[in-house]
């Protein structure tokens, strides 16, 4: 590395600072200020300071503590099933069989798939009357009426789930299949003159070798999952009844309402609470600096 | 290594199966119903495989109110704004940040990698506000900006990791032999570095192709890209599921071809970070 003084760095990271500086920096401290405002566009002419107004409402506010705690479960079980599921395809392709880099190819398209056609693919499959997984499990005899998926309250939530473990299957199986692909052979070979079982193969060199892949492309899906808005709310908006409505659908729809005031103060809540995710990978990118 | 148990390998072919089945079949479902006839749509019985195909729903995207080709040419223009813009500055920043050692360094560098744990929706609100005040709202140049504040952070931290791969003595090379540095990193560096900056140009576009939470809010019928275009086929009367689902196919289409020649190097660059430590 250089360590000459020099003004071409400046220069350099210059033009993305300031971008960053417009639309990121800019837009968090107008957030901050719009928290402690009635900022609501559909009545422009009452907007005043109202302190902490905002955030004493949210507490109170029934359903933002519901979101609170379905945020929580929707990543513990969306997050939870994606790493299992993709961890499992991960093993299995890397393995060597014939056509495996089209299995691999053809598997990561749901990643490149947008939301909004994610959450509208599966609404159809869910669908209440001409839907196929109705129909599938009425031929296997699992159920013997129609099951309206995403509108009745018990089986709503599942359902908006197993479509994020869906989408996020492709990307655990990439990232831990290349880090799968870098674990050396020669130890396993050693483990196997040791007498090591597959299992304990599994527990003691695979998994440890490739920790740092796991943590890391956890934190960064925890982050993904719960700032995501556009699976939920095209299949069910939040409902029935809010039952899928988790903090950053809820914060969606309040602002989709320009209630941005009241908003901004629950988004910087779910910013908050994503600082338990975000400080340990920022710890970790900078152990990785030194 | 010794051959594996018949048993386990018969598991693990059952299991691939089971995944790729469940991976695979809505988009399967998704092709099947844009060619349906519409009587077997909504028909009593439902069908895994239509005799008679038709493409009209394909046709009537482009031809009813819907106008896809207008929204496919907003989504184009402003994936590709979005890209060029975020390649330029990123490459630019990463370089600095890889080679040199200034002032500033890591506050800057955690301010980059700190972006992309802020939640979509408070950015939303107050470039809602901002664009609305700007006279920007309902303009492509309010998504090409809306969408910097993820590319940006993102693709910086990814062109650290390509950067860094590429040994520095071939820049003291080349300057050795008279080069100047801008000389240097146009004629060596950027060459070694095309696949990748191309690679991470592919993941650019696919996120601002795909992109729903801000279009939404920020565009209107003329400027709509397409998730917002896919999103009005649902209306008040019900679901045009077939000109849904054929819109949905030639949105993937060609997302997947971009992904599928840059995938491998996209991995590298993901991993590179995660892997070393």
């Amino acid at each position: 590395m250089t360590k000459k003084r020099s003004i071409w760095p400046f220069l350099l990271v210059a033009p993305a600072t300031l971008i960053i500086m417009c639309v990121v920096f800019v837009p968090v401290i107008n957030a901050i200020m719009m928290s402690f405002q009635n900022y609501d566009l559909r009545r422009p002419k009452d907007i005043a300071f109202i302190g902490l107004n905002n955030y004493f409402n949210a507490f109170m506010d029934k359903q933002f503590i519901n979101a609170v705690f379905r945020t929580i479960l929707w990543v513990i079980f969306g997050v939870g099933f994606q790493f299992f599921f993709g961890f499992v395809l991960a093993l299995i392709l890397n393995s060597h069989f014939r056509g495996r880099g089209l299995v691999r190819a053809v598997s990561m398209v749901p990643w490149v798939t947008p939301g909004v056609l994610i959450g509208l693919m599966w609404r159809w499959i869910y669908d209440g009357n001409a839907g196929v997984l109705n129909d599938v499990l009425m031929r296997l005899h699992i159920i013997n009426d129609k099951i309206a998926f995403l509108s009745q309250k018990p089986t709503a939530f599942p359902s908006v789930i197993v479509t994020i473990v869906w989408q996020g299957i492709p990307f655990f199986a990439l990232m831990l299949l290349a880090a799968l692909q870098g674990v050396s052979t020669d130890m396993y070979e050693a483990a196997e003159i040791d007498g090591a079982s597959r299992l304990q193969r599994l527990f003691y060199i695979t998994i440890p070798s490739i920790k740092n892949t796991i943590f890391v492309t956890g934190l960064l899906r925890i982050i993904w999952v719960a700032n995501s808005v556009d699976v939920i709310f095209n299949m069910t908006e939040g409902g029935p009844a809010y039952s899928t409505q988790t903090l950053s659908v809820y914060i969606y729809n309040k602002a989709n309402a320009l209630n941005l005031g009241y908003a901004s103060a629950m988004a910087i809540c779910l910013a908050l609470l994503l600082l338990v995710v975000v400080v340990p990978y920022l710890r970790m990118n900078f152990k990785e600096e030194k | 290594m010794k051959r594996e148990p018949k048993a386990l390998t018969a598991l693990k072919f059952t299991v691939l199966f089971l995944m790729l089945l469940f991976l695979l079949f809505p988009f399967y479902w998704t092709f099947l119903t844009s060619i349906k006839p519409y009587d077997e749509l909504y028909g009593k019985v439902v069908t895994y495989w239509t005799a008679n195909p038709n493409f009209e729903a394909y046709g009537k995207l482009f031809t009813s109110t819907v106008d896809f080709f207008s929204a496919m040419k907003n989504s184009f223009i402003v994936a590709l704004c979005t890209t060029v813009v975020t390649l330029t500055v990123a490459t630019m920043a990463a370089y600095a940040f890889s080679r040199y050692i200034f002032p500033g360094r890591r506050v800057l560098m955690s301010i980059f990698l700190c972006n992309n744990m802020f939640p979509t929706v408070l950015l939303l609100i107050p470039l809602y506000s901002i664009m609305r005040n700007l006279h920007l709202l309902y303009t492509p140049t309010s998504l090409v900006l809306a969408y910097t504040t993820f590319t940006i952070p993102f693709s910086v931290w990814l062109l650290i990791g390509f950067i860094n791969d590429l040994p520095m003595s071939l820049e003291e090379a080349a300057m050795v032999d008279g080069c100047n540095r801008g000389q240097a990193f146009m004629k060596i560096v950027f060459p070694l570095l095309r696949p990748s900056i191309i690679a991470t140009g592919v993941y650019i576009f696919m996120q601002s192709w795909n992109e729903y939470t801000f279009a939404m809010m920020f565009t209107n019928t003329a400027t709509r890209t397409i998730p917002v275009a896919l999103k009005s086929l649902i209306g008040q009367l019900g679901v045009q599921w077939d000109l849904l689902t054929a819109g949905g196919i030639l949105t993937i289409i060609p997302v997947c071809i971009m992904f599928f020649f840059a995938q491998k190097r996209l991995v590298e660059g993901l991993t590179a970070g995660a892997v070393k430590g």
